[in-house]
């Protein structure tokens, strides 16, 4: 993943070096805004997050709790849950998360704790 | 493409409408594929799944009120529904969904925008996309000395909520939302955009200070209602008071609940304290600590006797009370302001509430403002008019809650603000609910957002199961049934019961839907807003109802 991150990171910069704006570098800042305005009221570390909560229920400590905290998510698995939603959560609106800003909040959520 | 249409509008006039819709809002703002529309479902419906539910044909996104007087102008000229949402979280009643499958949702939740806050005046004025979160942080941001009055989720839309008429829980002038409201914009189904109170007034400074301005105020006939786009709406909003204080008082014997309403009235009708009155059941909760009544089961012990075949007596939950020294019922009191008034208006209420015997009151909890971090995460948040999302508890996987639902809708009938009439309210509805094979709460609390009455507030959950959800469907039209028999009628709903709970109204031949009826037909004869709203629907379409 790290690897095609990179690679695609190479071809953003290509593109934008020839002038066109078809694949950009994530905008990890605006990631982590979209989170702490639209996850982090449920899912923050803490037992008064009922997302939070919840996993904890799930995975039993297997998986932390807070999504911050975890490792195993993929950028699809993100986009998916906020699109489709689960349980009590609901799905988000184009109009609340737009496509880039999910791409950014997905690409945030990856990698903060990889670097 | 599948695609619901609206009804009686074919596949070319569709089109025709949407290339208008896109040159009114651009073609990215405009969605017709299926995931899309996907996102316009009620995440919370009660008919996933099933042919009933109901869907839109597309959505329109505008971010300006010209824009929405284009969509509107369009689906005059081509007779389509369009339903505007606000945030589209009105989960529990609605969420983001039409009354009416194949109507256009009109989106406004990009038309996000606090266009004013006066910190003096204490108001604002918003646009229809403006969360309780939203304007919280602009406060903090700007460093005003002002606080929002915010329902339990605080993703919600200021106007939505406000529109529909829900209530919040700081003090008692702003827990009413419609009513904290002063002055609004509305497009009409012309397209003509109208003012309201003193904003009809060119020029006038006061269209967030004086709500009614000259001649009829007609504010109200665009809540909980089709008549109009509302695009800008003033608030009274609460200064930010010196302090805050919190003291609870336990009552131990089943009957002593009588007194401590009437007393708990008479205190709120005459301003001694101005926060919300929370009564609660502190032998089922005994901690009520912030969120920890939504996770914690009740003891075990206290468990089996409200479980107990025709209900718990009241000698049996006496017992249990003076056993484990725990009271039967409670009330916490709030009061904003200065030290030295609120500890008065606490002390003076505990001398009233003394009247009862045996009654026990707590150390009271005192905050000056602004609250520490860690004071914020003690506090029941709402009652500070801070936005949160924790009462999701409900229904979200929890140790007490392993099987989570899929959302929950709201039966929410208003209760005289008396403590017989609570007593009978919980006999009736517990009735109703063994009968129904619902479960039974025998000891539901009344809530008090509004003065002057009660609500009393269910949640039947719904699950991907479409015969469970089919059985609630009909115990839920059976209890609106059972309430409205007992002179009880609900305050809001969601599309799934509106027809049934107007048709509840129905004093003198349904003189009230009537007359909506004849103002719809003449303020948008071609029923294009939200058709079947609150159960009205416009004369094309009367035979729609369910």
């Amino acid at each position: 993943m790290k690897q095609l991150t990179s690679c695609l990171g190479t071809i953003a910069v290509l593109l934008l070096s020839s002038g066109q704006f078809l694949a950009a570098e994530p905008d990890l800042q605006q990631g982590q805004v979209v989170y702490e305005r639209w996850c982090a009221p449920c899912h923050a570390p803490g037992n008064i997050y009922p997302g939070t909560v919840a996993l904890q229920t799930k995975y039993e400590g297997k998986i932390p709790a807070a999504l911050m905290a975890r490792t195993d998510m993929t950028p699809e698995f993100v986009k998916q849950f906020v699109r489709t939603g689960v349980s009590i959560m609901p799905f988000f609106r184009k109009t609340e998360i737009t496509d880039s800003e999910l791409d950014n909040l997905a690409s945030f959520l990856v990698t903060k704790n990889k670097n | 493409m599948i695609m619901k249409l609206p009804p009686g509008i074919s596949d070319s006039v569709f089109n025709l409408a949407i290339k208008e819709f896109e040159q009114a809002v651009g073609k990215d703002w405009v969605f017709t594929s299926e995931a899309d529309l996907d996102l316009y479902r009620d995440a919370y419906s009660p008919f996933k799944g099933e042919e009933e539910e109901r869907v839109a044909s597309a959505a329109v996104a505008p971010d300006n009120v010209e824009a929405v007087q284009a969509v509107v102008r369009t689906a005059n000229k081509y007779k389509i529904p369009i339903y505007p949402i606000s945030t589209g979280k009105n989960l529990g009643y609605g969420g983001s969904a039409p009354t009416l499958s194949g109507s256009v949702v009109l989106d406004l939740k990009r038309m996000n925008r606090v266009l004013e806050v006066d910190e003096a005046n204490a108001s604002c004025l918003v646009e229809p996309g403006v969360a309780y979160f939203d304007l919280y942080r602009h406060i903090q941001e700007k460093g005003y000395k002002l606080w929002i009055d915010t329902p339990d989720p605080g993703w919600g839309s200021i106007i939505g909520n406000a529109l529909d008429r829900g209530g919040g829980y700081t003090a008692t002038k702003y827990r009413n939302h419609f009513d904290a409201h002063c002055g609004m914009e509305v497009v009409l189904a012309n397209g003509e955009v109208m003012r309201t109170g003193m904003g009809a007034l060119p020029g006038a400074k006061t269209w967030q200070q004086y709500k009614s301005g000259f001649g009829p105020w007609i504010d109200g006939m665009f809540s909980q209602s089709n008549f109009g786009v509302v695009t800008k709406m003033g608030f009274w909003l609460m200064p930010q008071p010196e302090g805050y204080l919190a003291g609870r008082v336990e009552v131990f014997k089943y009957e002593d609940l009588i007194p401590l309403v009437d007393i708990m009235s008479d205190l709120e009708n005459n301003g001694i304290y101005t926060g919300m009155p929370m009564l609660d059941v502190p032998l089922i909760n005994p901690s009520m600590l912030p969120g920890e009544a939504m996770r914690t089961p009740p003891p075990a012990e206290v468990q089996a006797i409200l479980s107990k075949p025709g209900g718990p007596t009241a000698a049996e939950l006496e017992a249990y009370c003076k056993q484990h020294d725990v009271g039967l019922w409670g009330c916490k009191f709030q009061y904003y302001g200065p030290e030295e008034i609120v500890r008065a208006q606490w002390a003076y209420t505990k001398k009233r509430l003394s009247v009862i015997a045996g009654a026990r009151f707590s150390e009271p909890e005192f905050y000056t403002m602004p609250l520490t971090p860690e004071q914020m995460q003690k506090v029941h948040k709402v009652s500070l008019g801070i936005p949160n999302l924790e009462m999701f508890f409900i229904g979200a996987r929890s140790p007490s809650n392993p099987n989570p639902t899929r959302g929950h809708i709201w039966f929410s009938p208003i209760i005289p603000r008396n403590g017989r009439e609570v007593f009978k309210a919980q006999r009736v509805f517990s009735e109703a609910s063994r009968q129904l094979g619902l479960p039974v709460f025998p000891l539901a609390i009344a809530t008090t957002y509004w003065e002057r009455a009660f609500i009393f507030i269910f949640g039947f959950p719904i699950t991907d199961d479409i015969e469970f959800n089919r059985k609630n469907r009909e115990a839920f039209r059976e209890l609106v049934k059972i309430a409205a028999a007992n002179g009880w009628g609900e305050y809001r709903t969601a599309p799934a019961h509106q027809d049934a709970i107007m048709a509840t109204y129905s004093f003198n031949n349904h003189a009230l839907l009537r007359f909506h009826e004849t103002v719809k037909d003449a303020i948008d004869p071609n029923g294009i807003i939200s058709p079947g709203r609150y159960g009205i629907w416009p004369k094309n379409l009367r035979g729609n109802k369910v």
